[in-house]
């Protein structure tokens, strides 16, 4: 097991070093660039225009601003933000928790909601249960994030009145933030009310943001339970005479698991793309909002040091449902 | 009063078009125990899907009728499920065709074989695990302990169906039924593992019903054979009785088809294949393909013969190679 994870680790090198260099070229490609797009319709003087831009490096040729960032990066240093003139690690390590307590909640969702509709949906293949399901789980799949959050909004915060409509907790409490997940910060605050009041900001952007997830994983659930459910093994359970929640549960759900595991990494990317979206919706003071803005703003250091974050993020989150599949799966574990 | 008893066993599933495809056609055997009774028949002949329906394990679809199905004297179609699954794995346990694929891949071989330990005689932990290495020394494997811990992708296949045979013996069944259990295996193997499935019979007191379609399987081992075709039982017999004087023209080319006992250059076959699903006649479903077949066999249905003829499926019995006339207005058949 050891020697597959170092093994699997070493294979992210190449991975990460071609992440460098797409990130970095992808943002010269757009038009404009941060002084650009900060000189406003006055616009400055041919003069002053090259002493910022000689400022920030941006008359050297490509591949000489290429170095000194891959430099730079070897260094751990991601660069300072054109914007907020603060670290992009600093920025980054403070708005990151508020998205992975997010990502997490809406993920959780999706799985303990997705894996068992999945299931279910298999075992009672061809009835109501099952067409229900997936008919849910199509509508769900299709439905666009925002008008989803929208809809949300209209009817359990403004109709109902059940849930709040923005933000990551009430104003009425304050307090330092300790590891940047607002639910554990508000339990360890100690004030009452505090953490209901978390989780009820928590609630609706997770299930915004797990829907999609939700539904995929329903799915493959379904697909990948109804494939094992066919297999040899699964007669040999029940000719012991084992009963079917052991059979299905515990014989057959292990096998079905491996594809749903590499799903549900792989909606980590969906995930990360959604809360671009539902950070908007909901004022979620998260990265997918402070990515968007630097975009419009032509941030380099930020738009770089983000999306670089975000994708090592990816390769880990990737490499752990490797990791985690071997766990599940001997025989990817010696390596067959 | 036999330990399985069967008496008009029907297997029918319904098709995608509503349809029913009857895969067993009113199928009869008594099994006594400590008997060794193979069932013999090409593929699709029904053979597996007559003794899952034993077992219970056949799918949704499968509408199960019988006369008499009775285990030990006890109705199995009358049973609970949980009466059923009682019963199965630990009184009436089956080994498969495929021994690779019939092992859970993500379990240990100690894991599965100590469930149906759990399941069915309460054992804890140790004493499955006690059990567990004395049933794999029973099937001769080799270092039985430290096997415990291996997952079947690091067993062979037949180390693989060693694993299953001592899964199907551990809570000592009075039945096993093995469904084909050497085909997927390389020949050597083969005649280990039935050499090992004699062996258990001996030392467990269990009944063994072999479903094969290799015949010189059944004359080493069986003491009676049932000959199947197209879901239908057409031949009864005792083995060294099927042997010496086959009476349906069915077994009779089986038996002309192996290799043993070709004389000429070329192997004899059986030529066509089993009618599928929607071509079958009126008639005797084996005309199209028989040596003997009169115009009457493709149109009239045959009536079973004596037990003296191993109740042969047929107008026109053979005796000594040679076809009778069961019915005395059959004519055109030379005495």
């Amino acid at each position: 097991m050891l020697a597959f994870i170092v093994r699997r680790i070493s294979l992210t090198v190449p991975t990460l070093i071609a992440l460098c260099f797409l990130t970095f070229m992808a943002i010269r490609l757009v038009p404009g660039d941060p002084i650009e797009v900060r000189r406003g319709e006055r616009g400055i003087s041919p003069e002053r225009l090259e002493f910022f831009r000689h400022e920030l490096g941006l008359d050297q040729p490509v591949w000489k601003q290429f170095l000194d960032y891959v430099w730079s990066l070897m260094h751990g240093d991601f660069g300072i933000s054109i914007i907020s003139q603060d670290s992009v690690l600093h920025e980054f390590l403070t708005l990151f928790p508020a998205t992975v307590e997010l990502s997490l909640f809406a993920t959780l969702f999706a799985v303990l909601l997705g894996v068992p509709a999945g299931i279910l949906a298999a075992v009672k293949r061809g009835s109501v249960w099952d067409h229900g399901i997936m008919g849910v789980a199509l509508f769900g799949y299709s439905m666009p994030v925002f008008w989803w959050g929208l809809l949300l909004v209209l009817f359990c915060s403004v109709q109902l009145d059940l849930t709040p409509v923005s933000g990551r907790i009430d104003l009425l409490f304050y307090f330092e933030p300790v590891t940047g997940f607002m639910t554990i910060d508000s339990l360890l605050s100690g004030q009452d009310g505090a953490f209901s009041s978390a989780i009820s900001h928590l609630i609706l952007p997770a299930i915004v943001l797990g829907t999609i997830p939700l539904a995929a994983i329903a799915r493959m659930t379904r697909s990948s339970m109804l494939e094992v459910l066919e297999e040899d093994y699964v007669r040999t359970a029940r000719a012991k005479g084992l009963p079917p929640w052991r059979v299905i549960g515990l014989h057959a759900l292990r096998n079905a698991l491996i594809p749903v595991v590499t799903t549900i990494g792989l909606q980590g990317g969906t995930m990360l793309a959604g809360a671009v979206l539902t950070e908007t919706i909901f004022a979620w003071p998260g990265i997918g909002k402070w990515l968007i803005e630097a975009i419009f703003r032509r941030d380099y250091p930020a738009l770089q040091g983000g999306v670089l974050l975000i994708s090592t993020l990816l390769v880990i989150v990737n490499m752990s449902v490797d990791i985690l599949n071997a766990a599940i799966n001997p025989r990817i574990r010696h390596g067959r | 009063m036999s330990l399985l008893e069967i008496e008009n066993l029907t297997v029918e599933f319904e098709t995608r078009s509503g349809h029913l495809f009857r895969a067993v056609d009113r199928v009869s055997l008594a099994v006594d125990e400590r008997e060794i009774v193979s069932i013999v028949g090409e593929s699709g002949s029904g053979k597996s899907v007559a003794m899952l329906a034993v077992m219970g394990l056949l799918p949704k679809t499968a509408r199960v009728s019988a006369d008499r199905l009775t285990f030990a004297g006890e109705n199995l179609l009358g049973l609970s499920p949980s009466a059923r699954r009682s019963l199965i794995g630990k009184d009436i346990a089956m080994i498969f065709q495929e021994p690779m694929s019939s092992l859970n891949p993500c379990f240990t071989v100690g894991f599965q074989i100590g469930e149906a330990l759990a399941t069915h005689l309460g054992l804890g932990r140790a004493a499955r695990r006690a059990r567990s290495i004395e049933l794999l020394e029973q099937v001769g494997i080799p270092s039985p302990e430290s096997r415990l811990d291996a997952f079947p992708h690091q067993l062979s296949g037949g180390m693989s169906q060693r694993v299953m045979i001592a899964m199907a013996i551990s809570c000592s069944p009075k039945l096993l039924i093995a469904d084909e259990p050497s085909t997927a295996l390389d020949v050597t193997i083969q005649a280990q593992i039935l050499d090992l499935l004699v062996r258990l019979r001996d030392e467990q007191d269990m009944a063994l019903v072999l479903i094969t379609h290799d015949m010189g399987v059944v004359a080493e081992t069986a003491e009676r054979v049932v000959v199947q075709y197209a879901g239908r039982q057409v031949e009864q017999a005792t083995t060294i009785d099927l042997f010496r004087d086959p009476h349906h023209p069915y077994t009779a080319a089986l038996l002309a088809a192996l290799p043993e006992r070709a004389t000429g250059r070329r192997l004899p076959a059986i030529g066509g294949m089993v009618p599928g699903q929607w071509d079958r006649l009126a008639g005797c479903v084996f005309a199209p393909r028989c040596g003997f077949a009169l115009p009457i066999c493709s149109t009239e249905p045959p009536r079973r013969a004596g037990p003296e003829l191993g109740r042969a499926l047929c107008h026109t019995p053979l005796v000594a190679g040679r076809p009778v006339a069961l019915d005395r207005s059959l004519d055109g058949v030379p005495a």
